[in-house]
């Protein structure tokens, strides 16, 4: 048709202002939040004062990377398992991995933190077969599972989805070439799967690195994280520092996605829709 | 009786243009689509606009339809200038290609969708639909999903839906093209017979040329985005205006040849007699010979000489391709002839029949890469292939 | 192989469930403690219940998750229906983009950035920008959207264009086609989207922990504060009715998808084909 209806022309409309309004114009303020001091003068102060923040970017940037690189060596078998059961079977256990990802973060946190801690039933049950009170919650270690256990699910579904679209005649062909099991994983299945896991890869770092309730709960306080530090700078009204760190986060999360989406040929292969 | 009534018909038809397009162009994005169309299409008529795919038959139907606008020219309904009226107040319905059936609404909610958007009373409506149901062969289906039918059933949910609505013109947009061979010569009758009992113009689009041979009173012949002939089904098989009408519809050996004189043509280096006239003296020419016209005959009898290279058995007939001076020709015979056997043909002056050059002059080659397969590929649509598939399924549930 | 894979899937989901399973137990603990299941009782849920802030807390995310839901629904929907019309690829590229930028940025960036929105339109005298209900409201509606757009636009996609020139054939409007095929049509995609911003808005907390105020608690943020010195089993009861909540809503909405897709495939096959014979 070459006219176009008056639905057809304003349908957007609301949808554009909305998105001008409330998802463009909060993020030029992180911008001008940046670069501005308390009173609204321009000045570079935020930012070259973010440099007392850099071992919180690195211990960040690490936790996040051990984080993902877990949640893809626990992840990849599970979603491969998965991908070989009867569909019926597939498609509960997809639910049961989705499930989780619906539960607030809060509440799955919270639970992790609750069975881990002192006073806690791992414990407990610890000392029922004569072992001594572990102190976990409050280590590096709690904080990375933290972020293992919360986000696991994120890097299993775009994993899962891109093996679901293996046509099986792909194994079939591999196997009539002379791949074994083994082989077949890591020539034909791997290379194939690679949108899924880059995508998993960044379902997975995305939160892990701006994370601040896991650090808190299972931190116990004792590690800092950006997510941490923006936190309590917007709480204690320090807009113009926690804007820098925002901004100096987001840019560094863009740029990795950037780079990790070079890898992927296909970028609609694993995505992850809910 | 019957035939007075046809002639009154015919007469009628020729009172009203009930249709007029004039000078129509349109582009996609500076590709031209169509250019300039002209064409009349009368009341009453069965027209069937006939092209390769790309061709612009689709394009030519849907600016009727209202949905696409020339970018210059004027569309006329009854000579009122319909440019500017948007689908939805054109006296005219379509049914579309694969359908198009609303997939939320049964059987009789899809026949009844125009009826209830033009506001008409429900008890009308019933009526209205129960009697168009009745006529497409639909009856008791009422209550039925879309999606539960067969393509055969679902075709007839379509026209039913169109024709409730009493158009002044119905479009039909290869609405037989997703059906397998049976069930398609079937419909056809069946939607000749309801143009016959309606009496309503249809406007018919296709790239099946038998299926315009056999449903039309005009086939209008497309190509490139222009018209290449109008004509009768006969008039087109019988009198190709250029190479491509002759090569598009049925088998055709063309020639280059010359016109010596009125009713002297020469070609393959000999000299026929033919029933052609007012061409220039020694103008250049294109020559067709259907297969069929074609006699064979002892070589030393033959007014051309030739090796037979290829026999297919044909059923009806056998098609043989015969090499006469480096050109294949195909010929259909009854009687066979033994592969790499030297023959004679003989054409009688009626069978030549003789047409300007155009731009499609020596693009039709003879019949050297002649296959099977390869013939198919080049009449049928790309999608030919994808919808037999599909047509099992189809066919299944019928 | 096959048993290993099965109690390697096994092993995974015993880890992915205890501490919920946990919690969701010990919320029936008589005794508040976390080591030992005394008896069975509801004793923590009856002290929630006695608990005025949860309720209104309760009474907050609800509101916030229809209202917020049913805004993103029809911006969305509308959205959806425009984006699909759009005919230059790169309009069409630039608004999913624009779309996608909730989706793609941590919460956490999201949550402040428009608590700097709202903080700098509080300080223009001529915008008396309360933080609470329309703050909540506006960043709820503004992460809802994208989502309810992914779950619309497809079926949008997926639709037979021929449908909609059917109706305008049929003597329908634009307007009237929109409303007769389209919309009945898309309806599947429209109710999966509203259930799903509805459990987004229900389960938020990052983005609603900057945008909030004390006044306006939602059910999160009340977990939130409860939780942030030392335990509380009724915040115990309370997870575990949230948990059986998202139970119920993840099931509804998959049976609206399962529903839909039976019909969308009757749909998809239709497309290639019209989209192959377009230029007949």
């Amino acid at each position: 048709m070459n006219k176009r209806s008056f639905l057809e022309r304003f349908a957007l409309v609301p949808h554009a202002v909305w998105s001008i309004l409330f998802i463009v114009a909060p993020l030029i303020f992180i911008i001008y939040f940046a670069f501005t001091d308390r009173n609204g003068n321009f000045t570079f102060a935020n930012v070259t004062s973010l440099s007392n923040y850099a071992n919180i970017f690195g211990l960040s940037v690490a936790f996040a990377l051990i984080a993902t690189v877990i949640c893809l060596l626990v992840g990849y078998p599970l979603a491969f398992f998965i991908s070989r059961l009867k569909p019926s079977k597939q498609k509960i256990m997809i639910l049961l991995l989705m499930l989780p990802m619906w539960i607030s973060l809060l509440i799955r946190t919270y639970s992790l933190m609750t069975l881990l801690d002192n006073g806690g039933l791992l414990n407990s049950l610890l000392n029922a077969v004569g072992f001594r009170n572990v102190q976990i919650v409050g280590t590096a270690g709690a904080v990375i599972l933290g972020m293992v256990y919360d986000f696991l699910p994120y890097m299993v579904l775009p994993i899962y989805t891109s093996m679901s679209k293996l046509d099986i005649r792909y194994f079939e062909a591999a196997e009539d070439l002379g791949c074994n099991g083994w082989k077949t994983l890591r020539r034909v299945v791997l290379p194939l799967t690679v949108p899924g896991i880059i995508s998993g890869i960044t379902m997975v770092f995305v939160p892990s690195i701006s994370t601040f309730y896991i650090s808190q709960k299972l931190g116990g306080g004792s590690f800092d994280l950006i997510g941490d530090t923006i936190e309590r700078q917007f709480m204690n009204k320090s807009y113009n520092v926690g804007a820098a760190i925002s901004l100096v986060m987001m840019i560094l999360i863009l740029i990795s996605v950037a780079v990790m989406n070079k890898f992927a040929d296909d970028d609609k292969g694993g995505q992850l829709i809910v | 009786m019957e035939e007075t009534k046809i002639n009154e018909n015919k007469k009628k038809m020729e009172q009203t243009k009930i249709i007029d397009l004039k000078n129509i162009s349109k582009s996609y994005g500076g590709d031209p689509v169509l250019k300039n169309i002209n064409l009349y299409i009368r009341d009453k008529e069965f027209v069937t606009l006939l092209g390769p795919s790309g061709c612009g038959k689709t394009t030519t139907l849907r600016i009727i339809g209202g949905f696409e606008q020339p970018d210059e020219g004027d569309v006329y309904f009854l000579s009122e200038r319909i440019n500017d009226v948007p689908p939805y107040k054109r006296s005219v319905n379509t049914v579309f290609q694969r359908y198009a059936l609303f997939p939320h609404l049964n059987v009789y909610e899809n026949v009844a969708f125009g009826l209830r958007v033009a506001k008409v009373k429900n008890d009308e409506i019933s009526k209205r639909v129960k009697e168009t149901l009745a006529l497409v062969n639909l009856k008791g289906f009422e209550k039925r999903a879309v999606t539960t039918l067969s393509g055969g059933q679902q075709q007839r949910v379509a026209i039913a839906r169109a024709l409730v609505n009493n158009p002044k013109v119905l479009l039909l947009d290869e609405p037989l093209a997703a059906l397998d061979l049976k069930l398609r010569k079937d419909m056809q009758n069946e939607l000749k017979a309801l143009h016959e009992r309606t009496g309503i113009t249809f406007i018919y689009v296709t790239h099946d040329q038998e299926e315009a041979l056999s449903m039309s009173d005009t086939i209008v012949v497309m190509a490139d985005g222009r018209i290449q002939q109008i004509g009768t089904p006969t008039d087109i098989y019988n009198e190709p205006k250029n190479a491509f009408v002759a090569d598009f519809i049925g088998e055709s050996n063309i020639l280059d040849g010359v016109m010596i004189d009125d009713y002297r043509a020469k070609f393959a280096g000999v000299e026929f007699k033919c029933l052609d006239s007012g061409f220039d003296k020694n103008e250049p020419v294109d020559i067709v010979v259907r297969p069929e016209d074609v006699d064979i005959v002892p070589a030393e009898k033959g007014m051309l000489k030739g090796t037979v290279t290829g026999v297919t058995f044909k059923g009806v007939h056998w098609e043989i391709i015969v090499d006469i001076k480096g050109f294949k020709w195909m010929i259909q015979t009854t009687d066979y002839c033994a592969p790499d056997s030297v023959i004679g043909v003989y054409i009688e002056p009626d069978a030549i029949h003789v047409m300007k050059k155009s731009e499609y002059s020596g693009m039709f080659g003879d019949y050297s890469s002649y296959s099977e397969e390869f013939d198919e590929l080049s009449v049928a649509d790309p999608e030919a292939e994808e919808q037999t598939g599909e047509k099992d399924t189809e066919a299944a549930d019928e | 192989m096959k048993v290993l894979s099965k109690i390697y899937m096994v092993i995974v989901f015993a880890l992915l469930y205890a501490p919920i399973i946990v919690l969701v137990l010990f919320s029936f603990n008589e005794k508040g403690s976390l080591n030992q299941f005394t008896s069975f009782s509801f004793y923590w849920y009856k002290e929630l219940f006695r608990d005025a802030t949860a309720l209104t807390a309760l009474k907050n995310s609800l509101y916030l998750a229809v209202a917020s839901s049913v805004l993103a629904t029809v911006i969305g929907t509308l959205a959806a229906f425009g984006i699909n019309r759009l005919r230059s690829k790169y309009i069409k590229t630039a608004v999913r983009s624009v779309t996608n930028i909730p989706m793609m940025n941590p919460d956490i960036v999201t949550g402040v950035s428009m608590m700097l929105l709202f903080v700098f339109a509080a300080s223009m005298p001529f915008l008396p920008i309360k933080f609470g209900f329309v703050t909540m409201l506006i960043a709820h509606t503004t992460f809802n959207i994208p989502y309810v757009i992914l779950s619309v636009l497809p079926r949008f996609a997926q639709m037979d264009k021929h449908l909609t020139e059917a109706a305008l054939d049929l003597g329908c409007t634009p307007a009237g086609s929109f409303f007769r095929v389209e919309l009945p049509f898309v309806l599947p995609g429209i109710v999966s989207g509203l259930m799903l911003g509805f459990t987004l808005s229900l389960d938020d907390f990052v983005i609603s922990h900057f945008v909030s105020s004390p006044d306006f608690q939602t059910l999160p943020l009340y977990v939130y504060t409860q939780t942030a010195h030392k335990v509380k089993f009724s915040m115990y009861a309370l997870c575990a009715l949230m948990v059986f909540a998202i139970l119920v809503l993840m099931l509804l909405v998959n049976f609206a998808d399962s529903f839909s897709v039976g019909k969308a495939k009757v749909k998809r096959k239709n497309k290639t084909k019209t989209e192959v014979k377009e230029n007949g």
